[in-house]
């Protein structure tokens, strides 16, 4: 295991600095997750701070998605401490994760829009679940705002189905961003994408970020993509936080485990 | 003997998510709106079908039966031999099959399609309990929706029945009826309506289960739908059985 250090990359003081970090939202330590024999997670740690975008890279099946999955609830570990607004969410109960879940948006790799719903309905469906007092007028002027931030407010009673792969990932944007989230999973928000559409994904996160001035924990493959989003990077190997640093200095690593995900270019 | 275990292991999953139905069912907050969406879908958009059904059931089981009656001489218990026919086991159990391909199937489609495309993921992350909205309120939905379909296709059937007698020994619609509700008793209906209420269960529990517990990908929504319709169809027979059993031993008493 490569530490931080070791690689001549930040220190946790140092990057604190850097960024003059000031709240730490999301706090993982030595989390472990296994399914059967396959260790996903082996004791991975993992620091989000306010308004940061941190992408999380790793090799296909190296425990990304699950650890998301943790992040909300959706998935249960098997040893570790993880700390999500500071709440510790392994062991919080069903009514308080709920309500921990408003202020956590996920962006699903599939979009993972509801099929039986128009756009409009798809908005509205967390707000009504959350926001039950709010009146009718609050709930469309909100579902217009989130889609006109995303560009999409002509999209507003279509059906996904007659949605683009792009479109359908800006609805999903917007259905996450509809609660006013602290922070934002985005599950390989690129995956599927064309190059330019993959860019105005990037571009749109990045705005989002500014207008709602959420963190950003991001899963991706695609290095180009998540160069044009980070602030910072952790590698995801063997289940651990193999290394973490800003894009300038992994991409000079001299660790061959680095270099095969940033120094593919050289 | 790995059949055996899986059968077992299958039997008792289904289980616990029935018992995960009753749990859900009596706890808030209620998906009103939605349990109603589901009775408009699974109910409204099958009386057709079932309507269509129960009318060729009609037709056909009078023109099969009436020669063989008329050789006996008692084409005058026509209408009564069609009636209980049809109001004790015939109506019940052919909705119910139409159900299970119609609605089983698509249940379990619709829950695993949204499985594996993560919108089961997606519900609970926005706060809601998926079991609830989703399984709870479609299970609910087809147990309540179910009898009522047997109701419009046993008068369906009925009337189906009528026209033929009507075409070939020129019965009136009150001769017809009258002979109808002359042997028809409660202890006739009462059980077939009840065991109505069982087959939609089953056709709800074993869709929802096998949609929401689907997977390998689009390969799995595929073998969700058919292994809906399949136990589905399988179990219908197994609680009639029972349900015939039961009442057996009621007229007995």
């Amino acid at each position: 295991m490569m530490q931080t250090e070791g690689h001549g990359l930040f220190a946790k003081e140092e990057m604190n600095a850097k960024f003059g970090r000031k709240k730490l939202l999301i706090s993982i330590k030595n989390l472990h997750k296994s399914f059967g024999d396959n260790h996903v997670l082996r004791g991975f740690n993992l620091e989000l701070y306010d308004e940061e975008n941190l992408v999380i890279v790793g090799k296909s099946g190296s425990g990304k998605s699950v650890l998301l999955k943790c992040i909300v609830g959706l998935a249960f570990p098997d040893k570790g401490t993880l700390r999500v607004l500071s709440k510790d969410v392994l062991n919080l109960p069903k009514a308080e994760m709920d309500l921990l879940r408003a202020e956590v948006g996920f962006l699903f790799q599939g979009s993972a829009l509801y099929d039986s719903m128009t756009v409009r309905e798809n908005l509205e469906f967390p707000l009504r679940r959350h926001k039950d007092r709010m009146v009718n007028e609050s709930i469309d002027q909100l579902v217009l705002e989130a889609l006109e931030n995303v560009g999409l407010a002509e999209a507003i009673d279509l059906m996904p189905e007659e949605l683009s792969g792009g479109m359908k990932r800006r609805v999903a944007l917007a259905r996450t961003i509809i609660l006013r989230p602290k922070i934002i999973l985005y599950d390989e928000p690129s995956s599927g994408l064309d190059p330019i559409t993959a860019r105005e994904i990037s571009q749109l996160i990045l705005n989002i970020q500014k207008i709602y001035k959420t963190a950003s924990l991001i899963i991706s493959h695609d290095i180009d993509f998540a160069r044009s989003i980070a602030n910072r990077f952790v590698i995801l190997k063997e289940g651990i936080d193999y290394a973490t640093g800003i894009y300038k200095d992994l991409v000079t690593s001299n660790d061959p485990n680095v270099k095969a995900f940033f120094n593919y270019e050289t | 003997m790995n059949g055996v275990k899986l059968f077992l292991q299958e039997a008792g999953e289904t289980y616990r998510f029935g018992i995960k139905f009753f749990r859900e069912l009596f706890k808030p907050p209620f998906e009103f709106r939605e349990f109603l969406r589901q009775c408009y879908i699974l109910g409204n958009k099958s009386i057709f079908l079932v309507a269509i059904t129960g009318f060729i059931m009609g037709v056909v089981l009078t023109l099969q039966t009436r020669p063989t009656m008329v050789e006996f001489g008692a084409e005058a218990y026509m209408p009564s031999m069609i009636g209980i026919a049809i109001v004790r086991e015939i109506g019940p159990m052919i909705t119910a099959l139409i159900c299970a391909g119609k609605i089983g199937s698509s249940i379990g489609a619709e829950l695993g399609s949204m499985k594996v495309t993560e919108q089961i993921d997606a519900m609970e992350v926005s706060g809601t309990n998926p079991f609830k909205y989703l399984v709870v309120t479609r299970i609910l939905a087809i147990t309540l929706v179910l009898p009522l379909l047997v109701v419009i296709a046993d008068s369906v059937s009925l009337f189906g029945s009528y026209l033929m007698e009507n075409l070939k020994g020129q019965v009136s619609f009150t001769l017809f009826f009258t002979k109808v509700f002359e042997v028809l008793e409660f202890s006739d209906i009462i059980p077939s309506f009840v065991k109505s209420f069982f087959f939609g269960f089953a056709i709800g529990l074993i869709g929802c289960y096998k949609g929401y517990t689907s997977k390998k990908g689009t390969a799995g929504v595929g073998r969700a739908a058919n292994s809906a319709v399949v136990i589905a169809s399988l179990l219908l027979f197994i609680i009639d059985f029972i349900a015939v059993m039961i009442s057996d031993i009621f007229y007995e008493l």
